[in-house]
């Protein structure tokens, strides 16, 4: 196996009143794409100018394509980065801005704008050398600051939330087209977003990254199938979290009763004894909705409930539900066979799920008390 | 009447009109009116008592004494070194202020700036000459270093004059340019260097191309501010100074030739407005941008 790319060894950065990067270490294969995802103030973005050099780590060490950047500036890195705002020169034509780096390498300008304009071409934007910055659109804009980048092949690109400007269906297209482009160049990506549908569709593998660490490091279906921290579990798409305290564990199974006297199962994630407070997570499309127990799996535990309310957003509606006995809202995702389109709130439903399909994690320090 | 009283649009010309009125008879009555009436004087010659006619003397005089373009064209060289060395000087202290210092240190150091001009100029032009004249305050440092034998006079220099010029005009250089490059994006310069550029690249390719407009509005307003001085150049150069405002003084007062001080006032307009237009050809600026942005 060559090289990683990129190799993170226990950096850390601190400021004044909090460790914004905590011990980090992980490694990033060539010409794959890797996603940070985490909220805003992990210490991703923090994370991610450290590897460009603008800000040095206080401690541990990076190495870029086996080379570590331990004192080397960020204009002498092998690695590019995409800006949030994107960071296009208004001064320049967009010939220029992706002519701009390699002119700094002395390029002859022949060949700078030989190769830029191939580069435009590649990014589908062939005939826009010679237009200015703002005469682009969002995406023609994200598509040069890109090419601006990608025309040095450097070892590793860095895109720091390049979507989080457009508007949804333009960032729905250029997911895409990041992805498409990232094949076809075979670089290294490194993204940092916090959107986790971004993370998911575009990654081979994704740090979820909290409070300056890691929770996990998986690829986007061990993230989503099998969270190893409840904060994964909370923050990589939708879930139903109960809090409540283990009754019985049974195998790789446990019983959990919330204080009001809801019961449910679900798959032990680590250590779980009997009376360990736990928090439990169940997918909106694990739980199965129905109007009489009859059609439920016969197999699984059946919970009732009344209807909430209906929402309706075409292939992602869901119904959010109340608890029969505790009111406590559970939200179920509707299936597109148009068997519930009629459904209205207060019309009393049951429902269950599969056991070994829902997650409990021993709970955080302080979550014991919260209910979801 | 009437219909005006009712109607919006006029509403909306009338209290336009009062609006500008102020502005419209300051440019009128203090600016256009007496420089038609200076244009007119320099455009005759007395020929007997309170006898005048038409003619293009005032300004022959100018070119036949080798004195008067001579001096001319020091004032306008001196001028253009003098906005330089400004530019010079003021482009890091704007960019320690825009750029490096943060909040309330920003302000501070803009307020250090601002300070001086609390001021007369006689008052600080003064204070120059204590320091700078040969009893003065450096002088004697510079025999207390054993640097020099005898107290120097360092007044009366073209050097002492581009000094006193630049500090009067330094504040109306940083001013724009704090406000031009406040308004550079900090990550402009970022990607600059994280694309290889080093920190001349990324000035002369980034920095100056955004400040272009700031700077040449601080380089036009400090030209003419120095090319029309006349305190400084008098007080720190004495009669070595040779500077064109102190011609027109002259002409005006010493020997009551108002034709002739209102043709030499001519020329230095016409000076300032050429060398205005030749410093927007070369930096491919438009006045009207220029102005917006300052």
């Amino acid at each position: 196996m060559s090289t990683p790319d990129l190799v993170a060894d226990a950096v850390v950065k601190r400021f004044a009143d909090h460790v914004a990067v905590d011990s980090l270490s992980f490694s990033v294969e060539r010409g794959s794409f890797f996603s940070i995802l985490g909220p805003s103030g992990c210490g991703k973005t923090t994370l991610l100018r450290m590897i460009a050099g603008f800000i040095a780590p206080d401690g541990g060490d990076i190495a870029i394509g086996g080379k570590s950047m331990r004192d080397v500036a960020p204009n002498r890195r092998p690695v590019n980065m995409v800006f949030q705002q994107l960071a296009l020169f208004p001064m320049m034509s967009v010939g220029e801005n992706v002519a701009f780096g390699l002119a700094r390498r002395g390029v002859p300008k022949a060949e700078r704008v030989k190769r830029s304009n191939a580069m435009l071409e590649r990014v589908g934007l062939g005939n826009a050398a010679d237009k200015r910055v703002d005469e682009l659109s969002g995406g023609q804009r994200q598509r040069v600051a890109i090419a601006r980048s990608l025309v040095l092949e450097p070892t590793l690109l860095l895109l720091d939330e390049p979507l989080g400007a457009l508007d949804l269906k333009l960032r729905e297209h250029m997911k895409i087209e990041l992805k498409q482009l990232q094949a076809s160049f075979g670089t290294t990506f490194v993204y940092i977003t916090h959107d986790q549908s971004e993370a998911l569709v575009l990654s081979d593998h994704v740090g979820v990254m909290s409070h300056g660490r890691f929770e996990q490091l998986g690829t986007p279906q061990d993230l989503y199938y099998r969270p190893q921290t409840p904060f994964v579990a909370g923050f990589v798409g939708a879930n139903n979290r109960i809090v409540g305290r283990t009754t019985h564990t049974d195998g790789a199974l446990a019983e959990i009763a919330t204080t009001d006297g809801w019961v449910v199962r679900a798959l032990k994630s680590g250590a779980i004894a009997v009376g360990d407070v736990v928090e439990v997570f169940v997918r909106p499309e694990v739980a199965i909705l129905a109007r009489s127990a009859m059609e439920l799996p016969p197999d699984q535990p059946r919970h009732s409930g009344e209807v909430q309310s209906v929402l309706f957003d075409g292939a992602n509606s869901a119904v959010l539900l109340q608890e029969a006995r505790t009111r406590r809202e559970f939200r179920i995702a509707l299936p597109q066979t148009g068997q519930f389109s009629d459904l209205k709130p207060q019309e009393k439903v049951v429902f269950s799920f599969d056991p070994s399909r829902a997650v409990c994690f021993t709970a955080r320090a302080g979550s014991a008390g919260q209910d979801a | 009447m009437l219909k005006a009283a009712i109607d919006p649009r006029w509403h909306g010309r009338l209290a336009l009109g009062l609006l500008l009125a102020p502005a419209l008879l300051w440019l009128g009555a203090l600016i256009i009116l007496p420089h038609v009436d200076l244009a007119v004087l320099s455009l005759r010659e007395r020929v007997g008592p309170r006898q005048y006619v038409a003619s293009l003397a005032q300004y022959k005089t100018f070119f036949a004494e080798p004195l008067y373009w001579h001096v001319f064209l020091r004032t306008a060289v001196i001028s253009v070194i003098a906005t330089f060395l400004t530019l010079l000087l003021a482009f890091p202290i704007a960019w320690i202020i825009a750029k490096l210092a943060r909040g309330r240190a920003g302000s501070l150091l803009f307020i250090i700036c601002l300070i001086p001009f609390w001021v007369s100029e006689t008052v600080r032009t003064l204070g120059w000459m204590i320091l700078l004249r040969e009893s003065g305050v450096l002088p004697a440092l510079l025999v207390k270093l054993g640097l020099t034998a005898m107290p120097v006079e360092l007044l009366y220099r073209d050097a002492t004059i581009l000094v006193g010029l630049v500090y009067t005009s330094l504040l109306f250089m940083v001013v724009p340019l704090v406000s031009s490059l406040e308004s550079l994006d900090n990550t402009l310069i970022e990607a600059a260097y994280d694309l290889g550029a080093g920190g001349f690249a990324t000035l002369r390719s980034i920095v100056i191309p955004h400040a272009a407009p700031g700077i040449t509005a601080g380089c036009i307003v400090v030209f003419m501010l120095t090319l029309g001085n006349y305190l400084t150049p008098t007080l720190l150069g004495g009669k070595n100074s040779q500077w064109f405002t102190e011609q027109i003084y002259t002409q005006f007062i010493t020997r009551f030739n108002w034709e002739q001080g209102a043709a030499f006032g001519f020329l230095l307009l016409a000076l300032s407005t050429a060398l205005v237009i030749l410093g927007l050809r070369l930096s491919g600026q438009r006045f009207g941008d220029v102005m917006r942005r300052t």
